[in-house]
C-alpha cells in the first residue's frame, strides 16, 4: 500500500472537497439526529415535542409485532445481501475485462433489469407468479421474500463490484499466472483481496436496499411476514406511532456499536 | 371461571351450529396498519389461548389484489364496506353468518342492513366514520361545514390546503360540491367536477395522506380528512375543528370478514363474536380513534372520546349522508382519466 | 488453421464457457424472481382489463397499449396524443436528471475525500455513509420534514443568520424533493465512486503536476477519466431508481404532480387498469434500456484510457 503512505500534501488533496464532505455528512446525520431526539418524546406524535420520556421504547419493547418485524427485516437483509453479493461478484468477474463476446450485452441488460422497472411492477408480477407457487406447493414461508429481495439486490451489488474490477490492474494476475499459480490460487491470493472494497460497497448497498424495500415486500409477504418498512407503510394513512422512532434509534445504536467493534478489531489487527 | 366461559362459548356455538372445536391454535389477521388494538388482541389471546398474528396493508386495492391472488395464509381480513361486493362476487369470503352469532344483538340497528351486505351474512362492522374537512380555526373563523373550504377556499387558507389523494373520495367530494350524483358517468356532471378540481388545484399546497403532523404544527391550515384523524389532531391542537360538509358526505365502514381460504375458521368466528362485545368494541375505538357500531360501548369509551363532536353526525347532516359505495368499472375508468388530468 | 490459433481459439471458447457458468446463478435468480414475472406483465399488457383490477384471462386486447400513447377525450370523444403521459414522463426525467447531477456534485468530492484518508479512517467513513440508511426510508422522510418545514432547521438557521427575514416555503416544493432525493440516493452514488477511487494510481496524478497542470486540470484530465467506471455505475444507480421514485415526491414534495412511479401505481391501484399499468411499465423499461445501452457503449468507447 505504497500510495497511501505517500505524503498527503499537494498530490491528493483537492480544494474544497473536504468541506463538501463535511457538509455532506452533516446533512446525512441531521435528520437522523432529529429522529433520535423524538424517540424520547413523551407525546403521541412522531415529531411534536412534549417532554422527555422512555414510553416509546417501553411500548416498542412490549410490542411483539414490531420486534418480530425488525428481526425479520435484519434477517432478510443479511441473507439476501449475502447471496446477492456472491452471485453478483461472480457475474461481475464474468462480464468484465474481456473482449466483447456474444451474450455479453444480453447479460448486462439482464443483470440490470430489476433497476429499470418501477417497484410496483415487479411487485405485481411477483404477486401473480408467487401466489401460484404458494397455492400449488402449500409453502408460503419466507423463501419467497428472500428470493425477491436477492433478485432486486443483484444490480446494486453488481455495479460497484464491476466498477472496481474495471479499474483493477491485470498485470498482477498475469504475474501470478507466470509464477505458476493455478487460476484459483491467483484468484484467491490476488484478485479477491483487491476486490474487497468493491465487495464491501456492493454488500452494503444491497443490505441497505433490502432493508428499505417497501412495495415489493408488501405484495410478496404472506401472513405473519411483516417487515419494518411494510409495518410502517400500513400506518401511513393513519397516525404513525412513535414506536417507529424508538425502533430506528435501537437500530442506529446497534449499527454504531457494530462499526465501533469493527473499528477496534481492525486496529488490533494492524 | 375460564373453563366455564369456554364451556359456555362452546355450548353456544354448538347450539347455533357454528362449529364445535375448542379454539386453540392460531389466527391470522390482515388489517390496515396501526388499526388493531394490541390490548384487544392480548385479551383475545388470553381468553381463547389462540396466538394471533397481525399483518398490515395500506390500501383496499393491495388487499384485494393479494387475497384474490391467493396463498396468503390469512384467516380474517378487514376491507372497506364499499369493496365488499367485489370480495363477495369474486368468491373470496366465507358466508360465516355473523348474524347468527351470540353478540350480534349488540349491533346498532342502522348497521344491520347495509347495501353491500344486507342482513349481514358475511361481515360485521369493525369501525366507521365520515369524510369531511379539518380546518385550523385560528387562521380562519368562517364557515367550515362545506366543501368550499377545499374547492373555493377563502384567502386566509389559500396555499395552505391539502387534499387526501384518495381518488374516489376526492372525486366524490367534487361531484357532491357541484351538485352531481356520485358514481354517475354523466358527462355534464363530470365536466363540472373536473373544472372545479382544476380550478382549485393552484390553491392547494399538497396532496398527501399524512396530515397529522403538518396540521397540528400549522404547516397545513386545512385538509380533507376522515373524522377520527381530525379527532387526533384536535386533541393535540385545540384550534383544529372538523367540518361536516353540508353539501353531503359519505359514511364509510371497515368490515370484518372470514376468507374462504382461512385455515382457522373457528378461531375467526370466535374473534368476530368477540369484537361485537361492547367492552371490546370500545377498546378498538379507543386505539384507532374511530367510532364503533356496537350498542352499549359508550360507558367503556375513553373520556376524551365521549361526546366528541367529530364522532357523531350533527342534525343538519340528517339525510345528507350515504353509505360509501364502489363505482362501476367504466365509471372508475372515467374518474382515473380525470384524476390523471388533474395531477399531470 | 495452425495449432497456435486453434489452441488460442479453444482457450477463448473455454473462457467464454466459464464466464457463462459464473453468471449462471445470478441469471437463474433473476429469471425466477424478476425477468420471468416481467414476461407476465408483458402478457398482461395485451389483455382486457378486469372489472376490479387484474385482467380477463385469455381475452386479448390492445386497449392498454392504445392508452399509453393516445387518449380519447372523455367529453368530446376526439382522439389525441396522451398529453398527460408525455408531460408526466418529461417531468420525471427532468427531476431524475437534476437529482443525478446534484448527487454527483456532492457525492464525488465526498467519495474522493474518503478515498484519500488512511485505511482505518476510510473504512469508518464508508460505514458512516450507510448508517443513516439503517433507518427506513419512510421514517427518514418524516425526519426530513422537520428539516425543511417553515419552523424547521434550515429556515431557523436562515432567519437567525439574517439571510431572510421570514421563513421561506421549502416543504412541498421541488426544492424539498431534490433535498430528499439527493439524501435518499447519496450512498448509491458515493459507494460505487469510492470503490473505483480507492485504487487511483497517484503516480499519474503526480505526473500531471510534474507537467505543470493545475489542480482543476488534474481533476478533469486525470482523476475523472480514471474513475469513469464509478461515475457511470453511480449515475445509473441514481438515475433509474429515481425515475420510479414515489415516496419522497409525495411526502416532501406534497404529491401534487404525478411522477412516473405514481402514474403506474395509480393504474395498478385505484385506477384498476392493469393492462395500461403493464403497458406503461414496458414502455418505461424499453426507453431506459435503450438509453442505458447507448450510454454504456459510449462511456466504454470514450472512457478508460487506463489499462486498455
Amino acid at each position: 500500500m505504497a500510495t497511501e503512505r505517500r505524503k498527503p500534501f499537494a498530490i491528493k488533496a483537492q480544494p474544497g472537497f473536504g468541506l463538501v464532505a463535511m457538509l455532506c455528512f452533516f446533512m446525512l446525520y441531521l435528520p437522523i439526529a432529529i429522529l433520535v431526539v423524538y424517540a424520547f418524546n413523551a407525546g403521541e406524535n412522531i415529531a411534536l415535542w412534549e417532554g422527555f420520556s422512555l414510553r416509546w421504547f417501553q411500548s416498542a419493547w412490549a410490542n411483539e409485532t414490531v420486534q418480530e418485524a425488525a428481526m425479520r427485516s435484519l434477517f432478510l437483509a443479511s441473507v439476501s445481501a449475502t447471496i446477492a453479493t456472491i452471485v453478483a461478484g461472480m457475474a461481475a468477474i464474468a462480464t468484465t475485462r474481456t473482449a466483447p463476446y456474444r451474450g455479453l450485452t444480453f447479460k448486462y441488460a439482464m443483470i440490470n433489469q430489476p433497476l429499470m422497472v418501477p417497484e410496483i411492477v415487479t411487485a405485481v408480477s411477483l404477486l401473480i407468479v408467487f401466489s401460484r407457487f404458494k397455492v400449488w406447493t402449500g409453502y408460503s414461508g419466507i423463501g419467497y421474500l428472500v428470493l425477491a429481495h436477492t433478485a432486486f439486490c443483484i444490480p446494486f451489488a453488481y455495479l460497484p463490484i464491476r466498477a472496481r474490477l474495471e479499474n483493477m490492474d491485470l498485470t498482477l494476475e498475469r504475474a501470478a499466472a507466470d509464477l505458476y499459480a493455478t487460476p484459483w490460487q491467483a484468484f484467491k491470493r490476488v484478485t479477491l483481496p483487491l476486490l474487497v472494497p468493491g465487495l464491501v460497497a456492493g454488500y452494503m448497498l444491497a443490505f441497505v436496499i433490502s432493508l428499505d424495500d417497501v412495495v415489493i415486500t408488501e405484495f410478496v409477504k404472506s401472513g405473519g411476514q411483516e417487515t419494518l418498512p411494510t409495518y410502517m407503510l400500513g400506518q401511513l394513512r393513519r397516525a404513525v406511532s412513535p414506536e417507529i422512532n424508538a425502533i430506528a434509534t435501537v437500530f442506529l445504536a446497534l449499527s454504531v456499536l457494530l462499526v465501533t467493534l469493527f473499528y477496534f478489531v481492525n486496529r488490533k489487527k494492524n | 371461571m375460564k373453563t366455564m366461559l369456554r364451556a359456555a362459548v362452546a355450548g353456544v356455538s354448538l347450539l347455533l351450529g357454528v362449529g364445535t372445536a375448542l379454539a386453540e391454535g392460531e389466527l391470522q389477521i390482515y388489517n390496515w396498519g396501526n388499526y388493531t388494538s394490541p390490548e384487544l388482541v392480548k385479551k383475545f389471546e388470553e381468553k381463547y389461548k389462540v396466538k394471533v398474528s397481525i399483518t398490515d396493508y395500506d390500501s383496499n386495492d393491495t388487499a384485494l389484489a393479494k387475497v384474490r391472488a391467493g396463498g396468503t395464509g390469512f384467516d380474517i381480513a378487514i376491507p372497506s364496506g364499499n369493496f365488499l361486493p367485489v370480495w363477495i362476487s369474486e368468491g373470496l369470503i366465507l358466508e360465516a353468518r355473523p348474524d347468527q352469532m351470540e353478540n350480534f344483538k349488540n349491533l346498532r340497528e342502522d348497521f344491520v342492513n347495509p347495501p353491500f351486505d344486507p342482513g349481514r351474512h358475511y361481515s360485521v362492522p369493525w369501525l366507521w366514520g365520515t369524510y369531511g374537512v379539518a380546518v385550523n380555526t385560528k387562521h380562519y373563523s368562517g364557515d367550515i361545514d362545506t366543501w368550499k373550504v377545499i374547492f373555493d377556499p377563502p384567502d386566509e387558507l389559500k396555499g395552505k390546503i391539502n387534499i387526501v389523494p384518495e381518488m374516489g373520495d376526492a372525486i366524490y367530494a367534487a361531484m357532491t360540491y357541484t351538485g352531481g350524483t356520485y358514481c354517475s358517468g354523466d358527462k355534464e356532471m363530470l365536466k363540472k367536477a373536473r373544472d372545479v378540481l382544476l380550478a382549485a388545484k393552484p390553491h392547494w399546497m399538497s396532496m398527501e395522506y399524512a396530515t397529522q403532523e403538518p396540521m397540528v404544527k400549522g404547516d397545513m391550515l386545512a385538509t380533507s380528512d376522515w373524522n377520527g384523524s381530525v379527532l387526533r389532531q384536535r386533541l393535540v391542537n385545540p384550534d383544529i375543528r372538523y367540518g361536516f360538509p353540508r353539501e353531503g358526505t359519505f359514511i364509510w365502514q371497515d368490515t370484518v370478514v372470514i376468507l374462504k381460504e382461512a385455515k382457522n375458521v373457528e378461531n375467526a368466528k370466535l374473534f368476530i363474536n368477540f369484537i361485537m362485545d361492547p367492552e371490546n368494541a370500545a377498546m378498538n375505538s379507543a386505539f384507532a380513534r374511530y367510532a364503533n357500531a356496537i350498542n352499549g360501548s359508550e360507558p367503556f369509551m375513553p373520556e376524551d372520546m365521549k361526546g366528541a363532536p367529530e364522532l357523531g353526525l350533527p342534525d343538519f347532516m340528517k339525510g345528507k349522508t350515504i353509505f360509501s359505495v364502489a363505482c362501476p368499472p367504466d365509471v372508475v375508468e372515467l374518474y382515473t382519466k380525470i384524476w390523471t388530468d388533474v395531477m399531470k | 488453421m495452425s495449432d497456435a490459433t486453434r489452441i488460442a481459439e479453444n482457450a477463448r471458447r473455454a473462457d467464454i464457457r466459464n464466464r457463462w457458468w459464473l453468471t449462471a446463478p445470478a441469471l437463474f435468480i433473476l429469471f425466477v424472481a424478476a425477468i420471468g414475472p416481467l414476461l407476465v406483465v408483458l402478457l398482461y399488457s395485451f389483455m382486457l382489463k378486469g372489472d376490479f383490477g387484474d385482467v380477463k384471462y385469455g381475452q386479448f386486447s390492445l386497449d392498454g397499449w392504445f392508452s399509453v400513447f393516445f387518449e380519447r377525450d372523455i367529453f368530446d370523444d376526439t382522439v389525441g396524443i396522451a398529453e398527460a403521459h408525455v408531460s408526466i414522463l418529461w417531468r420525471s426525467v427532468k427531476l431524475s436528471l437534476i437529482t443525478t447531477l446534484l448527487t454527483l456534485f456532492i457525492g464525488f468530492p465526498t467519495a474522493y475525500y474518503i478515498s484519500i484518508q488512511e485505511p482505518r479512517r476510510r473504512d469508518l467513513l464508508v460505514f458512516m455513509v450507510t448508517i443513516p440508511f439503517w433507518t427506513n426510508i419512510l421514517i427518514r422522510t418524516f425526519a426530513m420534514q422537520e428539516v425543511v418545514r417553515n419552523e424547521g432547521v434550515i429556515n431557523t438557521l436562515l432567519v437567525w443568520s439574517g439571510i431572510v427575514d421570514r421563513p421561506i416555503q421549502i416543504m412541498y416544493t421541488d426544492w424539498a424533493i431534490f433535498f430528499g432525493m439527493v439524501y435518499v440516493y447519496l450512498p448509491l452514488m458515493v459507494l460505487p465512486l469510492y470503490a473505483s477511487m480507492e485504487k487511483i494510481d497517484f503516480r499519474l496524478v503526480e505526473a500531471g503536476y510534474d507537467l505543470y497542470a493545475g489542480r482543476f486540470q488534474v481533476l478533469r484530465r486525470v482523476i475523472i477519466p480514471l474513475v469513469k467506471p464509478g461515475i457511470v455505475a453511480g449515475s445509473i444507480l441514481v438515475f433509474i431508481p429515481s425515475l420510479g421514485a414515489y415516496v419522497t415526491p409525495r411526502v416532501l414534495g406534497g404529491g401534487k404532480n404525478l411522477m412516473l412511479g405514481n402514474l403506474i401505481d395509480l393504474q395498478f391501484g385505484q385506477g384498476k387498469n392493469w393492462p395500461l399499468g403493464s403497458a406503461l411499465s414496458i414502455t418505461l423499461l424499453v426507453i431506459v434500456t435503450v438509453a442505458l445501452l447507448f450510454y454504456v457503449r459510449n462511456a466504454s468507447k470514450s472512457g478508460g484510457g487506463h489499462g486498455h
